[in-house]
């Protein structure tokens, strides 16, 4: 892998500059302004020049550190968090109860799906799946207290696994439980996205790429042979 | 005004304006044969070597690299500023058009991100109308071509085989690297297509499978010329072989595949003849009282200035559409329909390509043991269009042939990876669930057909009367109209998928439409976008003549997408670089000779 001690890209002091400059600029133009009469009336003043975007500050090379722009080499998203922790727990879980442990890998918490959900659930523009995962995590509170008298992460195994079976496939699900298999097969889909894109994930699966090879061969005498080819 | 290389008051030969494959290709040769360039790019200065994401993984960023309304191809992906929408730069559509522009704003645009698939347009390509009546014929044949295609393919590094089918030239000998071995489904792919008689042949891509011979090739491509060589070897000893991992998308850090700013800025700007102007959105052409182009206006981005720059030569490359744009708005009283427009052309004939996809499952493929598949990250075999005698013969729907791209296998694992596990495991979750997973992940394909579309008097793009970007440039405004040719050909396409899938043993997912319309990608989402100012013999139907300049105003050239007269299955890109080679030797020999 590449070297990256790269030293002319400071991305995170620039974004905040120019996002402070911004800051100042929307606050500019909130200052209330005086009525048109009474401006007519005073002879113009020249005034210290409001904040604006400097355009020395301006970076002509390297990534910008706006959406369309990102920093790719350290990479993080930049929106704050939605679910509270009580919220989390509960979505903890239930990604185990959809991915765990097993002699091959990790539980899905352990290489944590339920920070990927919140990070995805609360991404600028996701107001539907927030929606969708919030009142989801408040029914699956909400039916596991109603039937064992506890919170779903305080159930038995066995209860948990009581709920999921009603709601784990959209098609065979009870009409009173249409919107909790949406929200499970949601929740199972952002699972595996967090789950198996994880080095533990990846080597669950076995994928063995992304390493530089000298040459590439294509499959051996084995799977030829299993796939039936030749 | 921010440059890499200005000097005190520049004399310019040549403004060229894009640094794309049109626009790097043309500062490249103009600057090896020793013209003053000046390069003017849209978008910000970018530089692959240290900016690529190479290695880095899903989980190291964002929504674990999944795309989103910024970065349309994931968080990866090497566009900058771009993408189904700019930033401060909108378009519009004329009521009942759907079209989808997509765009980048950054040095080498959109050669920093594409697929790389390199394949050569054929003889009948280039006389389209003479073999079935339809479209337009281009005013060179192909065997003018080959040399170029054969000395572009020599100078970024394309792999391929030996193949010569119908229609489906090959390249001279020792021209292409050779192809990367098939991987598990693809050559399952091929074993189900050899009874259908479809063709399953390695595909051709702009990817190093060894070094370039440094030593020999600068003077084969550039005889009895010592700049262009010193310059060639030094750039070619800079790109390394493909190491078989990280995704092509995301740019190549060790410049094993072409890249505009990998492969022809860098020895462009060793020449010292380049000035580099990024941020630089250009407007408009300027001309003289002789109705010659002077010069270009472009607004400087970051401070908003208006700019005027002048040189004794004129090249458009901003992309095929952008193109169309900047000479729709370059008005004045000789040319009161923009420059070079005399003929009422330019914005006419825009294509893209058609595009219709299905996914299977292959049993076959489940359950197999850990093997690396990345491959060169991108196609290793392809079907080239095998169906030119039933067309010829009448015996099909649609006019005009296309290709199939596909893919599967055990790539890497990234968002939305078993999204569609719900209905195959009946619901499955718990251990169930990862076992399901172990067994079907590597067995999903997919396959994309892309095709010719033949151009039409409905499809194009025109100033729009009201709107402009932010840079108070009037924006363009798409028409948009698929004819039966393509809507069968996509529905074809569904067909054929179909028939692989089931002698692979495979299931479809999804639907397989016998409705073309249902099937056929949104246009201009193939991003094949081409035409708009093109090519031809008569001035009174064509704005360029074959070398790309105009019939109207002979020192302003073409050299972008915007030339093309008909869009092939081929994808463009290789055919965009050849042209422009051709075009720039042109442009060379006519100021020597005084006549620009």
């Amino acid at each position: 892998m590449r070297d990256d001690g790269n030293d002319d890209s400071k991305p995170a002091g620039q974004g905040i500059a120019r996002r402070d400059a911004l800051k100042a600029m929307a606050a500019a133009a909130m200052v209330p302004m005086l009525p048109e009469s009474a401006a007519a009336s005073v002879a113009p003043v020249v005034r210290a020049p409001l904040p604006m975007f400097e355009e020395t500050q301006a970076k002509r090379k390297g990534p910008r550190g706006t959406p369309s722009d990102p920093v790719l080499q350290v990479a993080k998203a930049d929106w704050p968090n939605k679910l509270q922790l009580r919220e989390l727990t509960t979505l903890a879980a239930l990604c185990d109860m959809i991915i765990p442990a097993d002699a091959k890998s990790p539980a899905a918490s352990a290489v944590g799906a339920p920070a990927y959900i919140n990070e995805w659930a609360s991404r600028p523009g996701g107001d539907a799946s927030l929606v969708r995962v919030r009142g989801g995590l408040a029914w699956l509170d909400r039916e596991s207290n109603t039937r064992f008298g506890t919170r779903f992460h305080l159930a038995t195994n066995a209860q948990r696994t009581a709920i999921c079976d009603d709601i784990c496939y959209l098609p065979k699900a009870k009409p009173e439980h249409q919107f909790a298999a949406q929200f499970f097969d949601t929740i199972r889909d952002q699972t595996a996205t967090a789950f198996y894109t994880t080095p533990q994930g990846w080597k669950d699966l076995g994928y063995i790429g992304n390493v530089a090879m000298p040459k590439f061969e294509g499959p051996n005498a084995e799977i030829r042979r299993k796939i039936g080819v030749e | 005004m921010y440059s890499r290389r200005s000097k005190v008051a520049p004399q310019y030969d040549v403004i060229v304006v894009g640094s794309g494959a049109g626009g790097g290709m043309a500062a490249y040769q103009l600057s090896v044969q020793g013209l003053k360039v000046l390069l003017l790019e849209a978008g910000r200065d970018y530089d692959p070597v240290t900016e690529t994401p190479m290695f880095q993984t899903p989980k190291d960023a964002p929504l674990r690299g999944g795309g989103n309304a910024d970065k349309p191809f994931g968080f990866y992906d090497a566009t900058v500023d771009g993408g189904w929408r700019v930033p401060g730069e909108p378009f519009t559509t004329a009521p009942g058009s759907q079209f989808s522009w997509w765009r980048s704003r950054m040095l080498g645009g959109r050669t920093n991100h594409w697929g790389r698939i390199s394949l050569r347009m054929g003889p009948y390509d280039f006389k389209p109308k003479s073999r079935d009546g339809l479209g337009a014929d281009w005013p060179m044949t192909y065997d003018t071509m080959a040399p170029y295609y054969d000395k572009t393919e020599l100078l970024i590094g394309v792999y391929g085989g030996e193949d010569d089918l119908e229609n489906t030239p090959r390249s001279s000998p020792g021209v292409l690297q050779p192809p990367p071995a098939a991987r598990s489904y693809e050559l399952l792919a091929k074993q189900a297509c050899d009874p259908l008689e479809i063709p399953v042949i390695p595909a051709h891509r702009a990817v190093l499978t060894q070094r370039q011979d440094s030593a020999r090739l600068p003077a084969r491509l550039h005889p009895g010329n010592a700049l262009a060589q010193r310059v060639l070897r030094q750039s070619m000893n800079e790109r390394m072989a493909c190491f078989y991992a990280t995704d092509c998308g995301r740019g190549c850090s060790i410049k094993a595949n072409f890249q505009s700013t990998t492969v022809l800025l860098p020895p462009a700007m060793a020449t010292g003849n380049v000035t580099l102007i990024t941020d630089a959105m250009v407007r408009e052409v300027s001309i003289d009282a002789q109705g010659k182009a002077s010069g270009v206006h472009y607004i400087d981005k970051l401070t908003r200035v208006d700019h005027h720059v002048t040189a004794k030569v004129v090249v458009l490359a901003a992309s095929a559409c952008e193109t169309s744009r900047i000479m729709l708005n370059s008005r004045s009283t000789q040319f009161p329909n923009g420059i070079a427009n005399s003929s009422g052309v330019v914005g006419k004939y825009l294509m893209d390509t058609v595009g219709a996809g299905l996914s299977a499952q292959i049993p076959r493929l489940e359950g197999l043991p850990p093997v690396n598949e990345d491959g060169t990250a991108g196609i290793h075999m392809y079907m080239p269009w095998w169906m030119y005698g039933e067309q010829k013969a009448g015996k099909m729907s649609f006019a005009r042939g296309y290709h199939i791209e596909f893919g599967g296998g055990r790539g890497m694992p990234g968002p939305g990876i078993f999204g569609g596990l719900e209905s195959f495991t009946q619901g499955a979750y718990g251990r169930k669930f990862k076992e399901e997973a172990r067994r079907y992940y590597g067995s999903f394909m997919y396959f994309d057909g892309r095709g010719e579309m033949i151009p039409n008097e409905d499809s194009y793009c025109e100033i729009d009367p009201v709107a402009v970007d932010q840079w108070g440039i009037p924006v363009l405004r798409f028409h948009w109209k698929w004819s039966e040719h393509e809507t069968q050909q996509a529905a074809h396409m569904h067909k054929t998928f179909a028939e692989i899938i089931d002698k692979m043993g495979g299931t479809v997912q999804g639907t397989v439409q016998t409705d073309g319309s249902k099937a056929i990608a949104t246009g201009g989402s193939i991003i094949h976008e081409v035409g708009t100012v093109r090519m031809g013999s008569d001035p009174k139907t064509s704005v360029l003549n074959e070398f790309g300049q105009t019939w109207d105003v002979k020192n302003l050239f073409v050299t972008d997408g915007a030339t093309f007269v008909s869009n092939a299955d081929k994808n463009p890109t290789l055919s965009i670089l050849a042209l422009a080679w051709r075009s720039c030797d042109h442009l060379v020999a006519e100021l020597k000779r005084g006549n620009l």
